[in-house]
């Protein structure tokens, strides 16, 4: 690394950290980006008090997130300006959005700075995650409608849905423009849960951030406590004991499975067969008192902490789980079989919401939904944790794009999932499930990076004191998919955009944070 | 006349109180047939009368014929009650009962609906008022076309006449002209009844709705009227498709036995009808919107079919 950095040295298998002065940032992003590297990760966190800075985390890595560039930044508290990659990264750019949102601090050069993650009621010059903010209560809509694109012309008219919907779902607003029934522009509106997560995990005992993770998002559970829990035992220097890293593997395969035969119920459902669906949920049901038989909660809660893993899964008899769970996988594989062979399921899922592989990767697409547009990564394979160096992972990579490739990849990683808890019921080793987490040191930070059903959780943290965490920054797979939804349904009809966002699946609440 | 005007009741009776209960069973055998248990036969009545005893909310925007589809809805559907033979060949409004009545009296309740679904200025009932109106186009002129291929045959328009002609030549419930006609029919009536896999009558999701999507804006006692019309009008195609095509049973006696066997007939044939369409719906995928069309047009090419059956085979 090159282009004024200083401190570079290795740092966690397969990534390379460094210092740079901000307005090196779009250089260096433009060599990285020759090298295959884009923009991954950017976390603002405040350290005007001790150092004077805000200190700023980037990530440039490949689809597959190793080797990695962490490359870190500190913008004098004064100046509050960082230069945008915003052009050069889309994801970049979002992640921008965030921090004006949040920090006050102005990407010179961002060519489009509406707000992201902060409803229009919040007032202007109120930056929630600034340390020396004062909590304020003068909430008030301005009367300004939000700026959304205009797609004008004879015969467009638009369309717009929610925040509040017709059925039990989160809030988000879907703005359409449309030609007849052929959707020709969406904008999503987001950030109606906004509850200030990030921020609770600054004040929050160290020994409730786990549960508060679980929170994030509730379907996945399992993905974020993993990842905090990550986050915190690098920040600590905690080695967990082998035998509760294999324990984690199941955990977050039983989350993988039970959302996986959720979803494809689900999307068999939004064709209106009903059959399929009904057959999904029953099965998804008894994943769900497996999952409580395992860990003692159906979402899996509380059973993974920092340094390793507590509650009944210490005990769970894993050969019998294994059985169970190749048991429902094989019924859920001829339920999905018997839905796909129906021709008329079929016609509604090929083609439909098509997400080419060109507009995933220029978008930055994570997770299974990258997976099935033809981009080949999984942080389980690529940057392995837990226990899945051992394991070995395949991907499950389709090149379709569209709905049905979606729900090929999910019917495929379930198969997986019941192999992988197969492995790990026959090789667990023995010994203790938990270790002592060291107290932290101040400033000191730690990554966490999970890959979990829907895509990559990610868990900044960094120390304030021995207990105390100074800042914790989160990304949901969510928030790095859910522009890619407003590009799949183009030229697609509006009564099929129910069936591309159930294929998608995004978290509200872990975009919203 | 005392007797006629009884018997008028009668049909009308045994539509009014029996449309929920087919949608009832309906819902039931879906529900086994996809391994749920499902909600019991009586619920439609159950929720009728929870939204018979709400207040309804009406939005500020909406004009008078808002207020007034609900009731147009369900009385264009009590009259046809009256019109078509149900138990009776000949029924009160018998005399008026031809083909051409029963499809205004039909379209008569789409187009308020339609009317309504744009009323209230949403999104949501625009696109359903103007996916109705698409597949409604597309669907009566095979109504009428499939009525058609079995008037020419009986030589009138009278529905009552119909039956009685189908009545005394049975062998002409096996002809080509005739099954073909039913097929058409029954596609038909799985459009005109907004059912899979046409429209999804159990989805929650707004952007996919037809007719759910044109009665969003309705609630409490509005509602109520709605979806009693709209179980009816199943309960009045359901009827149609039985006793045109299969009319043994339905008598022209307008005295208590034949009538309660004209009953018991009516309940057997339905519940055969209602288990057939159980099990398409459960069998098929809701079609793309697009692809609507497409099935609407292969029923009105079985219609033409018919028709033209109806001259080759004289």
């Amino acid at each position: 690394m090159e282009a004024g950095a200083t401190d570079v040295a290795a740092g966690a298998p397969g990534t390379v950290e460094a210092r740079l002065p901000a307005w090196h940032l779009p250089t260096l992003a433009d060599r990285l980006a020759g090298a295959g590297a884009s923009c991954q990760f950017v976390a603002a966190a405040d350290a005007r008090a001790t150092t004077g800075v805000f200190a700023l985390t980037y990530v440039f890595a490949p689809p597959t997130l190793r080797p990695a560039a962490i490359v870190r930044v500190a913008v004098p508290g004064a100046e509050a300006r960082i230069p945008s990659l915003a052009t050069r990264s889309f994801a970049a750019s979002r992640f921008e959005r965030e921090i004006h949102d949040l920090f006050g601090l102005v990407p010179v050069g961002h060519p489009d700075l509406r707000r992201l993650a902060l409803h229009q009621f919040w007032p202007a010059g109120y930056w929630p995650l600034r340390r020396d903010v004062a909590p304020r209560d003068d909430f008030a809509d301005e009367g300004q409608p939000f700026p959304f694109r205009r797609v004008e012309g004879e015969g467009l008219f638009e369309i717009t849905v929610g925040p509040v919907h017709a059925g039990i779902i989160e809030p988000g607003h879907f703005r359409f423009s449309v030609e007849g029934e052929t959707i020709v522009n969406l904008e999503t509106r987001l950030g109606f849960v906004h509850k200030g997560t990030e921020k609770l995990f600054e004040t929050l005992p160290l020994e409730r951030a786990p549960e508060l993770a679980e929170r994030v998002s509730g379907d996945t559970s399992a993905g974020h406590a993993l990842a905090l829990c990550q986050a915190l035992e690098a920040l600590a220097g905690c080695a967990v004991p082998s035998r509760a890293a294999w324990l984690r593997v199941v955990l977050l395969e039983l989350e993988r499975l039970y959302n996986h035969v959720a979803d494809v119920g689900m999307i068999i459902n939004d064709t209106g067969f009903a059959f399929g669906h009904a057959h999904c949920f029953r099965i998804r049901e008894e994943l769900l008192r497996l999952n409580e038989r395992v860990s003692g909660h159906r979402l899996l809660r509380g059973a993974i902490l920092p340094g390793g893993v507590a509650g009944p899964v210490e005990r769970a008899g894993l050969p019998e789980v294994a059985a169970v769970v190749e048991r429902l996988v094989a019924e859920f594989g001829e339920i999905a079989q018997l839905s796909l062979d129906n021709t008329t399921v079929l016609e509604r899922l090929q083609g439909t919401g098509r997400l080419t592989l060109r507009t995933a990767r220029e978008l930055g697409v994570v997770g299974l939904v990258g997976r099935a547009s033809g981009i080949d990564a999984d942080a389980r394979r690529d940057a392995p944790f837990a226990a899945y160096d051992a394991l070995g992972v395949r991907a499950v990579v389709y090149d379709g794009g569209d709905v049905l490739a979606r729900t090929l990849v999910r019917i495929d990683e379930a198969r997986e999932a019941a192999r992988l808890i197969r492995a790990v019921a026959g090789h667990l080793p023995d010994g203790p499930t938990r270790a002592p987490l060291p107290p932290f040191d101040a400033g000191a930070e730690g990554f966490g990076l999970v890959e979990a059903w829907r895509g990559p959780v990610w868990y900044w943290a960094v120390a304030e004191g021995a207990t105390r965490l100074a800042r914790v920054k989160v990304v949901d797979p969510s928030f790095r998919n859910w522009p890619a939804l407003e590009y799949a349904v183009l030229k697609n009809i509006v009564p099929d955009f129910p069936l591309c966002n159930k294929s998608f699946n995004l978290s509200y609440a872990g975009n919203d944070l | 006349m005392i007797a006629g005007a009884a018997l008028g009741l009668l049909q009308v009776f045994v539509v009014a109180a029996g449309a929920p209960l087919l949608v009832g069973v309906l819902r039931t055998l879906k529900a086994r047939l996809v391994g749920r248990r499902g909600p019991s036969p009586w619920q439609p009545y159950a929720d009728l009368r929870k939204l018979l005893g709400k207040d309804a909310v009406v939005s500020e925007t909406t004009s008078w014929i808002f207020r007034v589809t609900p009731y147009v809805l369900t009385a264009s559907m009590l009259v046809t009650a009256l019109v078509i033979p149900v138990l009776v060949t000949r029924p009160p409004l018998g005399f008026a009962g031809n083909i051409v009545l029963l499809m205004y009296l039909f379209l008569l309740g789409t187009f308020f609906l339609a009317l309504a679904g744009l009323d209230a200025g949403s999104a949501f009932g625009g696109m359903g008022s103007s996916r109705e109106v698409a597949v409604a186009a597309l669907a009566e002129p095979t109504v009428i076309l499939a009525v058609f291929a079995l008037a020419l045959r009986a030589g009138t328009i009278n529905l009552g006449g119909v039956v009685e002609r189908v009545e005394a030549e049975p062998w002409l419930a096996v002809n080509p002209a005739h099954l073909l006609a039913f097929a058409a029919f029954f596609i038909v009536m799985l459009a005109e009844t907004g059912r899979l896999p046409v429209d999804n009558p159990a989805t929650h999701l707004e952007l996919t709705m037809i007719h759910e999507a044109m009665v969003l804006e309705y609630s409490g006692r509005y509602l109520a009227l709605v979806e009693w019309a709209a179980a009816m009008k199943l309960f009045l195609f359901l009827t149609l498709l039985a006793n045109l095509f299969f009319p043994w049973g339905v008598t022209h006696l307008a005295e208590p036995v034949p009538v309660a066997l004209g009953l018991l007939a009516l309940v057997g044939k339905l519940a055969v009808l209602t288990t057939l369409l159980a099990l398409v719906e459960t069998s098929v995928a809701k079609l793309r919107l697009f692809r609507v069309p497409e099935l609407l047009a292969g029923s009105f090419a079985l219609a033409i079919l018919s028709v033209m059956a109806v001259f080759l085979l004289r």
